[in-house]
C-alpha cells in the first residue's frame, strides 16, 4: 500500500464529498458513506482529509471504518448479493440455502467470484421476517428466496 | 378505475413490482383508464402482491398477484379475488390506531394523510404548553415500543425539565432484530406519522432538532423518509415555523452503517456522533447528556408514530386498550416458519397461542410448532406449553420471555435449539461492541461450550449456564446482557435437543 498523493482528480472529488457533509453534525458516517457511494469502498487517499477536515487521528478514523460492518477499505464486487442469516430465515431454511450458495461459487463470506461479479455478504436482518429467507442483490429485495431462483439470480449477475 | 399497490418492501421482494408493470400494460392494451396508487403494505404479507381495485368506493383485494394474473384481474373475474379488504377477518380483529393509514394512502401524499386524520394530533399539540404534551403522553400510558418498554412520558419529563441550549429528538429506526419490520413498514407506509410523532415531541421537550438513525439495510425505508422530510419541509411542517406557529423544529435521516449494537441508544448515540459505535456506560442517562452531550429523547419509530393518534383521538382513548401496565395496541409481527405472516396491531393481552395458532395458522411446513422465539435475538425460545402467555411487558416476563419490539418467529419440529442457542452466542460475539468482557469474551466462549455440549462433553452444560448468569449479571447493555435468554430457555425448554451429543458419546 502507497501513500502517493492521488490523481488531482480524485482527491478534488473526494474534497467535494467531505465538504458537503463537514457542517453536519456528527459528520463521519455521512462522509464515509458518501464517499463508498462514490468509489465502492473508502479510498487510502481520503483518509488524510478526512483527519484533516474533521480534526481526529488516523487511528480514530480507522477505528470507525473498521467497527461497521458496511465500510470496505478495497472495492467490492461489481454487485453486491446479502444474504440473510437470522433466526426467521432460519426457521425456512435460510441457513442451507446459504451454505448451498456459498459452497456453489466456492465462497466464504465476504467472498468475491474470481470474475469479480458478485460479493457475497451475510446480513443479520432485512425486515422481510414474514417472507423469508430474504436476500438483497444491491439495493433490491427479494423474499421467498429458493435454490432455483437463486440460481437464476447469480447467472443474472454473470457469477 | 383506482389501483393500489403495495410498494413496501416486502410485498416489492415478493414481486409487486412486476404486477404493477403488468397491470399497467394490460390497461393499454385493452384501452383501459387505469390509475396506480401505489401505498405501503396491509400487512398480510401472505396476500402480498396484495393488489386493491377500488369500486364504489370500496378496496377489492386480489392476491397474491402475480404478473400472469393481470388480464384477470382488470376484467373483474380473477380466482385470486379475496373480496372487501377492510372486511377480511385479519383487518376486522385488528386495532389499528398507529398503523390506521398504512396500506391504505400513498405515503408521500400529504394531502392524503392529512385527509385521514393525520396533522390533527400536531395542531392540537401547537396549542399546549410543553407540560400539558407531556402530561398527555403519561396519561395514554404508552411505553418505549424498541423493547425496553420504558414510560415514554417519564422519559420526555427528563428531557422537557432539563436546562440546556439545544436539545434533540432521536428516532431509533436500527431495527435489526430478527422477526421485526414494523418500523421498516411504518417509514414506507406512513412516514409522515413518524415526523409529525417527532415534532410533536419536540414541542414537548423545547427541542428543536431530530434526527432519524435508520439501518442502512433498508434502502427503501430511506429513500421514502428522506423524501417525506423533504415534502415535509417544502410544505412548512418542518422549519423554523412549523405550520406557521412561529416554533423550530426540524430533521434530517442518518444511514447506519450495519452494526446490530447501534440499536442501542447508547452506542447509537455514538454512532450518530461519527464516532464507533460503543455501549456508553449509564449514567449519565442521554435523556440528560444525550447527542454531542446535550439532553436527548431517544424513542422507537413506532413509539414516536404513535403519538400524533395519541392527540388526536386523546390520551384517555389510547389508554383505554390493552391490560395491566400495558395501554394501548401492540404491533405484532408474526414471522419465520408460518402459514399467515405479517403485521397485527391488537389491543395488549392477546395470547401467544392465539397470535401463533389461529392468525398464523400454525406453520408453513404444516408440521407441529417446535417454538416461538419472541422479542428478537434476545428473547426467549418458548414450547407450545407456554403458549398461554398474555402478551404484556409484564406479564410475558413472568412467563420467562421477553415481549420486547413483539417480533415472534415459529419453528417447526425440525429446528435444532441447539443449534439455535449456538447461533445466539455467535450472533452476540459478531456484533458486540467490545466494550464490556462478559459480551466480548462470554459470547466466543458461549459458542465453544456449546459446541462442547453437541459432542456430548458432560461438563459443559453447568459451564454454559455459569456463563449465561456472568453475562446477564456482568453485561453493559442488553446485547450481552439478554443473549442467555435465548440460550438458556434452549436449554430449559428442549434439554432433549442438548443430550443427542451426550447418547453420541456413550
Amino acid at each position: 500500500m502507497t501513500n502517493s498523493p492521488p490523481p488531482a482528480e480524485i482527491a478534488d472529488e473526494i474534497a467535494a464529498i467531505i465538504d458537503a457533509h463537514k457542517a453536519l453534525e456528527g459528520p463521519l458516517l455521512p462522509i464515509l458513506h458518501g464517499l463508498q457511494d462514490a468509489f465502492d469502498h473508502i479510498p487510502q487517499a481520503a483518509g488524510p482529509l478526512i483527519c484533516d477536515a474533521l480534526n481526529i487521528s488516523r487511528a480514530e478514523l480507522h477505528g470507525v471504518i473498521s467497527f461497521y460492518h458496511d465500510f470496505r477499505d478495497a472495492p467490492a464486487g461489481r454487485h453486491i448479493l446479502k444474504i440473510c442469516r437470522a433466526e426467521a430465515c432460519q426457521a425456512v431454511g435460510g441457513k442451507a440455502l446459504a451454505e448451498d450458495t456459498l459452497a456453489k461459487l466456492g465462497l466464504d463470506w465476504h467472498g468475491t467470484t474470481p470474475g469479480g461479479a458478485v460479493t457475497i455478504e451475510p446480513v443479520y436482518c432485512l425486515g422481510l421476517c414474514a417472507c423469508a429467507p430474504a436476500a438483497m442483490i444491491d439495493d433490491r429485495v427479494i423474499g421467498r428466496m429458493d435454490s432455483a431462483r437463486m440460481q437464476s439470480l447469480l447467472e443474472k449477475v454473470g457469477a | 378505475m383506482k389501483l393500489y399497490i403495495p410498494l413496501d418492501s416486502a410485498a416489492k421482494a415478493l414481486g409487486a413490482d412486476d404486477v404493477a408493470a403488468a397491470l399497467a400494460a394490460e390497461a393499454e392494451t385493452q384501452g383501459l383508464e387505469i390509475d396506480i396508487i401505489r401505498t405501503g403494505s396491509r400487512g398480510m404479507i401472505w396476500l402480498e402482491p396484495l393488489v386493491e381495485i377500488e369500486q364504489d368506493g370500496t378496496r377489492i383485494g386480489f392476491g397474491p398477484a402475480t404478473p400472469e394474473d393481470a388480464a384477470a384481474i382488470l376484467s373483474g373475474n380473477s380466482d385470486k379475488a379475496l373480496g372487501p379488504v377492510e372486511e377480511l377477518d385479519w383487518m376486522k380483529r385488528q386495532d389499528r390506531l398507529t398503523f390506521a393509514r398504512v396500506g391504505v394512502i400513498d405515503p408521500l401524499d400529504l394531502a392524503d394523510y392529512e385527509a385521514h386524520g393525520g396533522l390533527a394530533g400536531l395542531r392540537r399539540a401547537l396549542g399546549m404548553t410543553g407540560q400539558e404534551i407531556v402530561d398527555e403522553v403519561k396519561t395514554s400510558g404508552l411505553r418505549g415500543r424498541g423493547g425496553a418498554g420504558f414510560p415514554t412520558g417519564i422519559k420526555w419529563q427528563t428531557v422537557h425539565d432539563a436546562d440546556a441550549p439545544q436539545k434533540y429528538i432521536v428516532c431509533n429506526a436500527d431495527e435489526g432484530d430478527s422477526g421485526t419490520f414494523a418500523d421498516r413498514m411504518i417509514m414506507e407506509g406512513d412516514p409522515f406519522t413518524l415526523i409529525e410523532g417527532m415534532a410533536i415531541a419536540g414541542l414537548a421537550v423545547g427541542a428543536t432538532r431530530g434526527y432519524v438513525y435508520l439501518r442502512s439495510e433498508y434502502p427503501d425505508a430511506i429513500a421514502i423518509m428522506t423524501r417525506a422530510v423533504e415534502i415535509a419541509r417544502a410544505k412548512g411542517l418542518l422549519g423554523a415555523d412549523v405550520m406557521g406557529s412561529g416554533r423550530a423544529f426540524d430533521m434530517e435521516i442518518r444511514k447506519g452503517a450495519g452494526a446490530y449494537v447501534c440499536g442501542e441508544e447508547t452506542s447509537l448515540l455514538n454512532s450518530l456522533e461519527g464516532k464507533r459505535g460503543v455501549v456508553r456506560a449509564k449514567p449519565p442517562l442521554p435523556a440528560l447528556e444525550g447527542f454531542l452531550g446535550r439532553p436527548t429523547v431517544v424513542n422507537n419509530v413506532i413509539s414516536l408514530a404513535t403519538v400524533p393518534v395519541i392527540f388526536e383521538r386523546g390520551a384517555q382513548h389510547y389508554a383505554d386498550f390493552g391490560m395491566g401496565r400495558s395501554r394501548g395496541t401492540v404491533t405484532l409481527q408474526i414471522a419465520g416458519n408460518v402459514e399467515r405472516g405479517g403485521l397485527f396491531e391488537t389491543a395488549f393481552g392477546i395470547s401467544l397461542g392465539e397470535v401463533v395458532n389461529d392468525l398464523g395458522g400454525g406453520t408453513m411446513t404444516g408440521r407441529p410448532v417446535k417454538a416461538a422465539q419472541v422479542g428478537g435475538p434476545l428473547g426467549a425460545y418458548l414450547p407450545a406449553s407456554k403458549f398461554d402467555a398474555p402478551l404484556g411487558y409484564e406479564e410475558l416476563d413472568a412467563k420467562g420471555g421477553l415481549l420486547g419490539h413483539a417480533g415472534i418467529v415459529i419453528f417447526d419440529d425440525s429446528a435444532d435449539m441447539l443449534e439455535m442457542a449456538r447461533f445466539a452466542m455467535e450472533f452476540c460475539a459478531v456484533e458486540s461492541c467490545g466494550k464490556c468482557t462478559p459480551c466480548r469474551i462470554g459470547a466466543v466462549r458461549g459458542v465453544e461450550t456449546i459446541d462442547r455440549i453437541a459432542r456430548g462433553d458432560a461438563d459443559a452444560l453447568p459451564l454454559l449456564t455459569d456463563l449465561c448468569e456472568v453475562m446477564r449479571d456482568g453485561s453493559l447493555c442488553a446485547l450481552g446482557g439478554f443473549t442467555p435468554l435465548p440460550v438458556m430457555s434452549a436449554v430449559t425448554h428442549f434439554a432433549d435437543d442438548f443430550a443427542h451429543g451426550k447418547e453420541a458419546a456413550e
